[in-house]
């Protein structure tokens, strides 16, 4: 008697999955159709129900590649976030492993309060900053230059990742340590020797974060660069792939997808992780 | 220091939550650059932030002098700010509610073994992963005014008649919708994954106790998921207010605030007139009415990770 109630229950959580799969997914369906489509076939305003716009009714195009790649600016501002998004991370790395070890083992009970002294800073939001932040920079002469990215992006990246650093640190048994401080290293050595190799897991999650963060950045980036050359991707895009009035909407899309899919597979893999920094505490 | 020479044995490995001399000293060391870097560009900024808002600095020159409250009082008068102070509250409340309410139904069904889940949750996560002014730019050309597909969908259903039709980024009322929207889209999957790592946090031994005893799926989720549930909710709450009352890239690309000013929220409104408009002092004014739900959200926070670590 129970087994038509059961057959509806996995129909209703088979449906829901699917409609918010399709919710989650759809713009990323539509930069793709849109970025391999014709001109005629995608320029056809929505009044004409004959014609269906979720597939292609001409033949798909690499036209709109060819362009993204040859004729606009698109390649410079992938080349300068990925060299912002280096030293950003490389600037993280040398303050947050540090920072992160110390509040695990070296600070004893006033660490734990500085601790969360460090993860609230996390929630000063950049809309607050921005404003001041326009004036520093342009007191030490750094408009419209990526070293103020460079300088100011770790103000987002350091917080979380010494917490999540601080978090791996704490979960590696102290043994560790103790081991070779008994045949007689000294704590740093201790730290460089046996520390340091167990952590590239947790080091790792550390740069692909703040990798992902300086990709994502749209705020600081777009108060503080004015110049089409020196732009990162996320502000170039929206902001200079416009010719005037003129959406070109195939090589758009084409520069959201490319740039949006590789971060969400990576993304994916390290998902677990950010969890358990985002809910340390919360979750035993 | 007295207790470590008390105990000669433990100088090569001291005993646990007793640090020697020297060892505080290292602690110190390593953990400063980080400090000293997150108060030259964090607290001091903060400050700069609220003294700014006391002066009459403008983008031009590096000179101000200080005008007291006169920013804060020609700011509340104005409408446009009142505006965008109500569009905040509306945006953040709503979307945020979705958020929790659909991010609970969503986790609970992931929770379940299915074909295709490693798939599923890839496809979900997307929208939180790829950079939100470039996934916006997408639904930009979704919501556009000659070119909606939604727009197409609801003519071939009928719901638009001959004649009628959506300007979704050029009124009101659409606007607030279409950017409400976006931006739940954008934070659903987040909402989700914590809160899924919440329900798999459960042990099965609580859920198998609590169906010995005769709990029905009702007074299960009453008595066991949702008290079981707080911390982890209140967790996913609270980063979401914080990322949705600050944010301002879904309303500043959607829309720009237009039509007319009518869909500005406190941080894209604080942008227009603090660094495009070029009046300093004003701006900051703006940006500072983001504090106080800051704040109870920082103190909520510090709450919930003390309860969090007492049980």
């Amino acid at each position: 008697m129970r087994r038509p109630p059961r057959i509806a229950a996995a129909v209703g959580h088979r449906l829901l999955i699917l409609a918010y799969t399709a919710f989650a997914v759809f713009p990323f369906y539509w930069m793709a159709i849109t970025a391999f489509k014709q001109n005629s076939d995608l320029y056809v305003g929505a009044t004409n129900v004959e014609h269906n716009p979720f597939v292609f009714n001409q033949a798909p195009t690499l036209d709109h590649l060819r362009t993204l790649f040859g004729q606009t600016l698109y390649p410079t501002w992938l080349f300068n976030t990925l060299l912002i998004g280096v030293l950003v991370v490389a600037i993280t790395l040398l303050l947050a492993v540090p920072a992160g070890y110390s509040l695990a083992r070296l600070t004893g009970r006033w660490g734990e309060r500085l601790s969360i002294g460090v993860f609230l800073t996390y929630l000063v939001p950049s809309t607050l900053l921005f404003i001041p932040f326009s004036r520093l920079v342009a007191i030490i002469g750094l408009q419209n230059s990526i070293w103020s990215l460079v300088l100011i992006y770790p103000t987002f990246t350091v917080p979380f990742c010494t917490w999540l650093l601080m978090g791996f640190f704490k979960s590696l048994p102290r043994e560790v340590e103790e081991s070779a401080m008994v045949d007689g290293c000294s704590r740093a050595g201790a730290i460089w020797r046996m520390v340091l190799p167990l952590s590239i897991p947790g080091i790792l999650t550390v740069v692909i974060f703040a990798l992902t963060l300086v990709i994502q950045e749209f705020v600081y980036s777009l108060t503080f660069i004015s110049s089409v050359q020196r732009m990162t991707v996320s502000v170039g895009v929206p902001v200079a792939l416009v010719r005037g009035d003129v959406y070109y909407w195939g090589s758009l899309m084409a520069a959201c997808l490319i740039t949006s899919v590789p971060i969400a597979i990576v993304y994916n893999f390290f998902l677990d992780r950010f969890i358990a920094g985002f809910t340390v505490g919360a979750v035993k | 220091m007295a207790d470590t020479t008390a105990v000669p044995v433990a100088v090569a490995a001291p005993a646990r939550g007793q640090l020697r001399r020297s060892e505080r000293v290292l602690g110190t060391l390593m953990l400063a650059p980080a400090l000293v870097y997150i108060v030259l560009l964090v607290a001091l900024p903060f400050l700069l932030a609220v003294v700014l808002s006391l002066t009459n600095s403008s983008a031009g020159s590096l000179e101000f002098s200080f005008v007291g409250l006169d920013n804060f009082r020609s700011v509340i008068g104005s409408p446009v700010f009142r505006r965008a102070l109500r569009n905040t509250f509306v945006f953040t409340f709503v979307s945020q509610a979705s958020v929790i309410v659909l991010g609970n139904f969503l986790a609970r069904a992931l929770m379940r073994k299915f074909r295709g889940k490693a798939v599923a949750r890839f496809l979900i996560l997307m929208p939180w992963a790829a950079p939100i002014s470039l996934a916006t730019l997408g639904w930009l050309w979704i919501f556009d005014s000659t070119f909606s597909v939604i727009n197409w969908l609801l003519k071939v259903v009928g719901w638009l008649g001959p004649g009628q039709w959506y300007y979704w980024l050029g009124d009101p009322t659409l606007g607030m919708v279409a950017i409400i929207t976006v931006h739940v889209w954008r934070m659903l999957p987040f909402s989700t994954v914590i809160l899924l790592a919440g329900l798999t946090s459960i042990p099965a031994e609580v859920h198998e106790a609590a169906d010995i005893d005769g709990a029905g799926p009702v007074a299960k989720t009453l008595h066991v998921t949702i008290p079981m549930m707080l911390p982890i909710l209140t967790v996913a709450l609270l980063f979401g207010v914080v990322f949705t009352f600050t944010d301002m890239s879904v309303v500043y690309l959607l829309t720009r605030g237009g039509p007319f000013n009518s869909t500005h929220v406190l941080a894209s409104l604080a942008f227009q007139d603090g660094v495009l408009g070029g009046d300093v002092g004003r701006g900051a004014a703006i940006a500072i009415f983001l504090l106080p739900v800051l704040l109870v959200m920082a103190v909520l926070t510090l709450r919930v990770s003390r309860r969090a670590e007492v049980l």
